[in-house]
């Protein structure tokens, strides 16, 4: 295999990973544009998502659509309970407090996952097996095309909900100003708890559809966020395109780098980023400045 | 209509609100004057729950509501334009407006009644049919002023709380919502309690008037009157500056 045949291949599986700290990332800004929250527990429904499937697949038995469905349902559930019994309740949400409330739920969950699930690491099979596919001189697995068909399908019924629903619109506006959307009768605390429905939701899906590739344990989710939490810094927050392709090109120049420089480095390139971006343009590389007239 | 009585209202130590008591009859247009930090704005935010009363009672048609959350007042008819517009800027001119119907979308009511209030709105507004697809944010004060009063009235509104309309805007556009405002009135009967610094032009068009100073209500009472008056016409009219002045 020669380099050009390499780098297509490194741009190939970076582009798939890069799908999925999209769609981790997406439910970063999803939650931070409704509510102003960092949620570093959105990791933690990424590993949900995971680790629920396997239980379901290797314990339960269940066929994989209902052990999907079932991943998302739980998660979710998860999301609802963590908005309901962490987030509503603080009387006084600074930015510190939020973010603190946030990793000590996101210790507790993954505290509780390793007492249900112990901790070793689980494999889940590939949705449609592992047979690879042959694109000229690279190689696909079958899960890279869920990991592409699910990320762009979840991406467009999220852009249709926000920008074609009234409660996509309402939680716009809810993000943009909260005490206006108060005022023309918009429940901001029913909106908060969706957004976190939306958020753990997405994140089970990321969980479960990189699972075969990666395999999963009560662990990953600290990784997994960060890494989706780069993404959507890149896309400077934004709960549409820009996360997308921060996703992507982090999934790809990760790849790039652990292909051609070494695969030591590949989770420091994430955080190289990371650091690089918020040195030096803090409100993400697709975002202009803002400038509002008044 | 609506009978405020000896509220009392707080931010955080500083009392905002002295034993505060006015009411509005249905189709009425009442004013309330008052300098900066009279606690005009507050009233409005205390009848809207965004800053709930310490204490005393609001009765709207004879019910109890200082205790309902902002979404519940708005449900009863009590919708709030906002000082400062506060529109949802990176939302199109129309999202604006639908949303403001969102209570109506939730309770199942039909498209084709809040169909038929948008081309309302578009009616009083022609300029923001002119914009309809275009991002809040860029249109100019007067507009976004435009497009807060019609995102309120698409909630059906039975009173409408005005915060200072005229705040910024030019002389031509200040009229031409004033003009709306009692149109509203003839139209829809639409009961309109209004926070204006353009004393004048508020009491000309109002019918009562009430005037606040730190938090208390030291005057009130028909708009003509008002504007005859002494006391008003020194503090917020302008008039007998020139003599004063001379002195």
């Amino acid at each position: 295999m020669n380099l050009s045949d390499q780098i297509i291949q490194f741009l190939l599986s970076g582009f798939a990973t890069g799908a999925i700290y999209a769609l981790i990332g997406l439910g970063f800004s999803i939650i931070y544009n409704s509510t102003g929250i960092i949620n570093f527990a959105q990791g933690e429904f990424v590993m949900l998502g995971g680790m629920v499937t396997m239980f379901f697949l290797t314990s339960l038995h269940l066929p994989l659509p209902a052990a999907l469905v079932g991943a998302v349902a739980i998660t979710t559930v998860v999301g609802v309970l963590f908005e309901r019994l962490a987030i509503r309740p603080i009387r006084k949400p600074t930015p510190l407090n939020l973010v603190i409330i946030t990793i000590g739920g996101s210790i507790l969950i993954r505290g509780l996952a390793m007492l249900v699930w112990g901790k070793d690491t689980h494999a889940i099979p590939g949705f449609s097996g592992e047979e690879p596919i042959q694109l000229g001189n690279a190689s696909l697995l079958p899960q890279h095309l869920w990991i592409f068909g699910i990320t762009t399908l979840v991406i467009i019924v999220s852009k249709v909900f926000f920008n074609y629903t009234i409660s996509g619109k309402a939680m716009r506006a809810c993000a943009f100003n909260p005490r206006a959307a108060s005022l023309i009768g918009i429940d901001v605390r029913r909106m908060v708890l969706f957004s976190f429905i939306i958020s753990s939701a997405m994140g089970s899906m990321a969980g479960f559809i990189i699972a075969p590739l990666t395999m999963t344990s009560y662990d990953v989710g600290i990784m997994l966020g960060l890494k989706g939490f780069c993404a959507a810094i890149i896309g400077g927050m934004s709960s549409g395109l820009g996360t997308v392709f921060g996703g992507i090109i982090l999934g790809i120049l990760e790849s790039l780098g652990a292909g051609l420089i070494s695969s030591g480095y590949k989770d420091a390139v994430a955080f190289v980023i990371l650091l690089l971006i918020l040195f030096i343009r803090p409100q993400g590389i697709f975002k202009r400045a803002d400038s509002e007239r008044v | 209509m609506l009978k405020i009585k000896n509220i009392n209202t707080y931010y955080g130590k500083v009392h905002a609100l002295k034993n505060v008591s006015l009411h509005l009859n249905a189709g009425e247009i009442v004013t309330l004057l008052g300098a900066n930090g009279a606690g005009k704005t507050t009233i409005l935010n205390t009848l809207s729950a965004l800053t709930p009363a310490g204490s005393g009672e609001i009765l709207f048609e004879g019910a109890r509501i200082e205790a309902l959350p902002p979404d519940r007042i708005v449900k009863l008819g009590i919708c709030q334009v906002p000082e400062g517009r506060q529109v949802f800027k990176p939302l199109s001119v129309e999202d604006n407006l639908e949303l403001g119907a969102y209570l109506r979308y939730r309770s199942r009511e039909g498209r084709g009644a809040i169909k038929k209030d948008l081309e309302k709105v578009y009616q009083l507004f022609p300029r923001l049919l002119e914009r309809r697809g275009q991002m809040a944010g860029t249109l100019s004060g007067g507009e976004q002023q435009m497009l807060a009063i019609g995102r309120a009235l698409m909630a059906r509104p039975r009173l409408l709380l005005l915060d200072e309309p005229s705040m910024g805007l030019a002389p031509l556009i200040v009229q031409e919502i004033f003009r709306v405002i009692e149109t509203l009135r003839q139209e829809s009967g639409t009961t309109v309690l209004l926070v204006e610094q353009n004393a004048k032009a508020a009491l000309k068009m109002a019918d009562r008037g009430y005037v606040m100073e730190t938090g208390k209500v030291i005057l009130e009472g028909v708009a003509s009157e008002l504007l005859e008056n002494k006391e008003v016409q020194r503090a917020y009219l302008g008039k007998e500056k020139k003599e004063i002045w001379e002195r």
